[in-house]
């Protein structure tokens, strides 16, 4: 037979770009890649995101960039027509039409993938400025933006989702409280006793759980105040976040005359009564039942391909059994089946350890595992899964359902799951997809991430991947990129100073065009830290290889002005040096005048142009507040006036700072001395720092922090004398500068060196490099020199000017 | 649907060559409108406005990735001759032609 050319094929078209809708075209595009002619239609103006890690977004562990499935080029490459941010608006069954604003397209076969919207409850005040709900990306950010200048957040909604907005919320410094109708958290997960352990271990975490308490009112003008609930009381709150349920998006569905119950209706090849029109995801309802996670969409959309491309038409979808692992707020939680649904035949095994907040519980239904819960430890919980879903005898000894009986068993378990078992929930992803990928040479979490997506969702199955690697593999290969100093040159530290010393590369272009494969600023920047470190006086310093910050020594703020933070060593001032600051202040209507954390003050929102003039006018050298250098060194007032105090902490603070200024590192640096044990310096969250002992001696630390991340600092050595904490210390900043990655700050590099191979080499020479190290910090300080004193000699064209007005020609 | 024919941008004079520094930017404002021009290390000029359009960052105070401005706030990266963003979702940022006459940069502007 002749083939046409250019045959007409048959046209798919999917409304919905979510989680569903993208992974139903995956599922086609690996069956057949040709067969369809293919338009989607997202009422969302992205590509295809992964939902689930919003959550990770809202907290600000993930960036929003991370969490893209499916690129925009990705539906380019497949050849799929996508209508981002185009809402379907009426389907026309009759003529087999869609219809999206101007936009008509025709389809042979038609998909409903519109997943959910949040319920809002009726109550007044939901149209209120500060009134959020969390389903998209949008609302992540608006979230995230409004909670800037808020202090009291309420979540209404104790489920999943409103515990993980709450967690999101708390990491942008507000107060939250959790508003749950239920008498407990997560009723739908959780039986009573499981809901109070949680509500326990969140409010540790400084959360708020307000229980059985029914929302009546969203109070307030025209941004929202407060809440009143049915009682009659009232809480205050500045922003609120709705998070009350999710409802099916069936209107279009309705509309186009489908059949609707709760959703819209499918049959077992997840067809709608009109047999040229399906439905996928949160939006159907299948055998009564709708989901809410993802886990089921993955079996749904697999059969809903099959049947679509024909390669088996009577492909069924039967039904998905509900077990997931979640972390909610930091609280592993495991959960299968309806703990609620408990029948007067069932037994149940309990079990719980309150000073860990541990809380176990299985319903035994026939002999079978037929639901659990599992919050604060899942030991047992992979095991029970197992039995779950393949509906195996629970042990004679019930006991063993949660304490297994020969612990070896375990050990090879892994290796014994058959190669159909599902590894990652969140992608639906099995055993033998990812020993595949072990075998084709991804060896890495990240690689095998890459492959199959495995392990790229909520990453509670990491554990088990890196298990499988280490079986089919023998071992976790650490993934090349990940020792790499910076991106665009594909070499680790100590192989790219070899090469740069070897080939005489000064300046950071000479660097990229010889050994790099790419350009991007964080590069560039990492470079020019090393090359400046390697390099002393004969590093070529390149301008453009530089962050704003590092080129005008100032931190740039949201509206692009600058704030300014001139050194006071040791945190000690001067009444003259007060004076000045507050002059300059006035003289150049500096709108914010602050303390900060490191001991000095913070002039906020400078115009660029202005900052030559302020640091002249302050007559101090730079804090170096804005960039990868030593910041502060805090200190305490020390024996000079402290009752307590056993050393002078200010007179070593200030020595620690004077020798140090100027010195920069691969990340920020921070130090502290405190005066005695008392530690009022907070020293032992420091990157280096020093606190007296009782009897007189230094204690230096290495390795803290308090920022998001905290780390007590781990104690390095202690000496006698301030000249000796002095060296030490210095050899320390060197050895960190010269080893650690871009942008690993001590609280990474100490564990990852180990504090005992760093005291070898930094206190017990072991490398014999000790005199290499004070001959560096000599050879650095003696190279610094002010920044600000570029004030007077500006070393680019433009570099502290406004914008340069140039007025257009009259029109004639 | 008729097609309204934009009127021939008009180049004006803004600076000597000299006066952009190599592999950065520089904002510039040309009647109304707020510009960033920047000279690559390979010696391209190119002019995009002065304004992200994701939360108004001051691109000319942004670092060049290749021919991509990466905006000073976000590091959203805009392409020097699309004005396209890297971020799904988030506008192009408007470019304007460029030329080089003779050391002088000239910047059209359709006013
Ligand atoms: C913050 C958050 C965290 C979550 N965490 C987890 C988790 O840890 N584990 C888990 O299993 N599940 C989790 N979920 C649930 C999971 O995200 C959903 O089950 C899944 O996204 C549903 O996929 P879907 O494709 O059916 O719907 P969606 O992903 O919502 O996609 C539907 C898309 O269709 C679009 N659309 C709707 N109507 C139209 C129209 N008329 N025209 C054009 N487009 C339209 C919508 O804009 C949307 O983009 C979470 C959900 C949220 C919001
Ligand atoms: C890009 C991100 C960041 C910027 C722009 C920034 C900026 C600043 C500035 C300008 C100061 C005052 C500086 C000074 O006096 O030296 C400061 C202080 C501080 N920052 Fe950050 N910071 C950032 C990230 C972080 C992170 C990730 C942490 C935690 C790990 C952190 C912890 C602190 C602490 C504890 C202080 C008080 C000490 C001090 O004043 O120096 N910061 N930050
Ligand atoms: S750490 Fe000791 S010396 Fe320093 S202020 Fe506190 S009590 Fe006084
Ligand atoms: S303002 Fe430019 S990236 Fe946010």
């Amino acid at each position: 037979m002749i083939r046409a050319l250019h045959p007409v094929k048959p046209k798919l078209v999917v409304i919905g770009n979510g989680m569903a809708g993208a992974r139903l075209l995956e599922d086609v595009l690996a069956l057949d890649s040709e067969l369809f002619d293919i338009t989607v239609f997202g009422d969302e103006p992205y590509g295809n995101y992964n939902r689930i890690l919003l959550s990770n977004v809202l907290n600000g562990s993930q960036d929003a960039k991370e969490i893209f499935l499916n690129s925009l080029e990705w539906y380019k490459e497949n050849d799929i027509t996508l209508h981002a941010g185009q809402r379907v608006t009426k389907v026309d069954r009759e003529a087999k039409t869609v219809h999206a604003g101007e936009l008509t397209v025709p389809y042979d076969y038609l998909v409903f993938a519109t997943g959910s919207k949040p319920f809002v409850p009726p109550v007044p005040g939901t149209s209120l400025h500060g009134v959020f709900v969390f389903r998209t990306l949008d609302d992540c950010r608006n979230i995230a933006n409004y909670a800037k200048g808020c202090k009291n957040a309420v979540v209404i909604g104790g489920g999943l989702l409103g515990l993980e907005a709450a967690k999101g919320l708390m990491t942008h410094n507000v107060g939250v409280t959790v508003i749950e109708m239920a008498p407990w958290l997560m009723s739908v997960q959780l039986d009573e006793a499981g809901g109070k352990v949680l509500g326990q271990t969140i409010e540790k975490m400084g959360i708020t759980a307000k229980t059985g308490a029914s929302t009546k009112e969203f109070i307030g003008h025209t941004q929202v105040t407060g809440v009143r609930f049915a009682d009659g009381s009232e809480i205050p709150a500045d922003m609120v976040v709705v998070s009350a349920g999710i409802r099916p998006n069936t209107d279009l569905a309705k509309e186009s005359g489908l059949k609707c119950d709760r959703a819209l209706v499918v049959d077992d090849q997840l067809r709608t009564n009109d047999p040229a029109v399906f439905g996928v995801g949160e939006c159907v309802q299948h055998n009564g039942m709708i989901y809410g996670l993802v886990a089921p969409l993955w079996e749904q959309t697999k059969v809903l391909a099959k049947v679509l491309t024909g390669v088996d038409t009577v492909a069924a979808y039967t039904g998905s059994k509900i077990a997931t692992k979640l972390k909610v707020m930091g609280v592993e939680l495991a959960s299968m089946g309806r703990i609620s649904d408990l029948q007067s035949t069932d037994e149940v095994v309990q079990f719980s350890e309150p000073s860990r907040r541990v809380y176990w519980k299985a319903i035994i239904r026939d002999g079978k595992v037929n639901a659990a819960c599992l919050l604060g430890d899942l030991g047992p919980a992979d095991d029970l899964m197992r039995m779950f879903h393949a509906g195996t005898s629970a042990p004679e000894r019930r006991l063993e359902l949660f304490f297994s009986a020969n612990t070896e068993k375990k050990e090879t378990s892994l290796a014994d799951l058959p190669d159909s078992h599902q590894i990652c929930d969140c992608n639906g992803v099995c055993k033998g997809t990812i020993v595949k990928a072990i075998n084709a040479g991804k060896c890495t979490l990240p690689a095998v991430g890459k492959a199959t997506r495995a392990g790229t969702g909520c990453g509670s199955c990491k554990k088990l991947i890196k298990g499988l690697i280490e079986a089919v593999a023998g071992g976790v290969k650490a993934d090349p990129s990940e020792g790499w100093y910076v991106p665009a040159v594909p070499m680790d530290k100590p192989t790219l100073v070899f090469e740069v010393k070897a080939r005489g590369l000064k300046s950071v272009s000479a660097v990229l065009a010889e050994l790099g494969t790419s350009e991007d600023e964080k590069s560039k920047a990492g470079l020019a830290s090393m090359l400046k470190g390697l390099w002393g006086s004969e590093y070529i310093d390149e301008r453009d290889a530089r962050f704003v910050n590092d080129r005008v020594h100032a931190n740039i703020q949201k509206d692009g002005t600058f704030s300014v933070v001139p050194r006071a060593y040791g945190g000690v001032t001067t009444a003259d040096e007060l004076i000045r600051i507050g002059e300059v202040a006035k003289k150049y209507n500096v709108p914010m005048v602050k303390y900060t954390g490191g001991q000095r003050i913070d002039l906020l929102g400078i115009k660029k142009e202005d900052l030559p003039g302020v640091w002249r006018d302050l007559g101090m050298p730079s804090g170096y507040a804005y960039t990868k250098a030593l910041r502060t060194v805090k200190t305490c007032v020390g024996s000079e006036f402290c009752r307590y105090g056993t050393n002078d902490s200010t007179s070593l603070g200030i020595a620690l700072e004077k020798r140090y200024q100027g010195f920069e590192f691969p990340a920020k640096v921070k130090l502290g001395v405190s005066g005695c044990p008392r530690n009022c310096a907070e020293s032992t969250v420091k990157d280096v720092g020093v606190v007296a002992t009782e009897g007189g001696e230094w204690e230096v630390s290495i390795g803290g922090a308090a920022g998001a991340h905290v780390r007590k600092s781990d104690v390095l050595c202690r000496v006698k004398t301030q000249a000796e904490a002095i060296k030490v210390i210095g050899r320390f900043l060197i050895y960190y500068r010269d080893n650690a990655k871009w942008l690993e700050r001590t609280y990474d590099f100490v564990p990852r060196i180990g504090l005992e191979a760093i005291r070898s080499i930094i206190v017990e020479d072991s490398l014999g490099i000790g005199g290499d190290l004070d001959y560096e910090v000599e050879k650095t300080a003696a190279a610094y020199v002010d920044p600000w004193l570029e004030r007077d000699y500006p070393v680019y064209a433009g570099q502290f000017d406004d914008a340069r007005r140039i007025s257009l020609p009259v029109l004639t | 649907m008729s097609q309204t024919i934009a009127p021939p941008p008009r180049f004006t004079t803004i600076c000597e060559m000299h006066e952009l520094p190599i592999g950065l930017g520089r904002s510039f404002r040309i009647g109304e409108q707020s510009v960033a021009v920047f000279r690559t290390r390979t010696g391209k000029v190119f002019a995009v406005a002065n304004e992200c359009p994701h939360k108004g960052g001051p691109l000319a105070d942004g670092m060049l990735a290749g021919e991509q401005v990466v905006c000073p706030l976000h590091t959203f990266r805009f392409d020097s001759t699309s004005g396209e963003c890297d971020q799904p979702g988030v506008c192009a940022v408007a470019t304007f032609p460029v030329e080089v006459v003779d050391g002088f940069v000239r910047i059209g502007i359709t006013a």
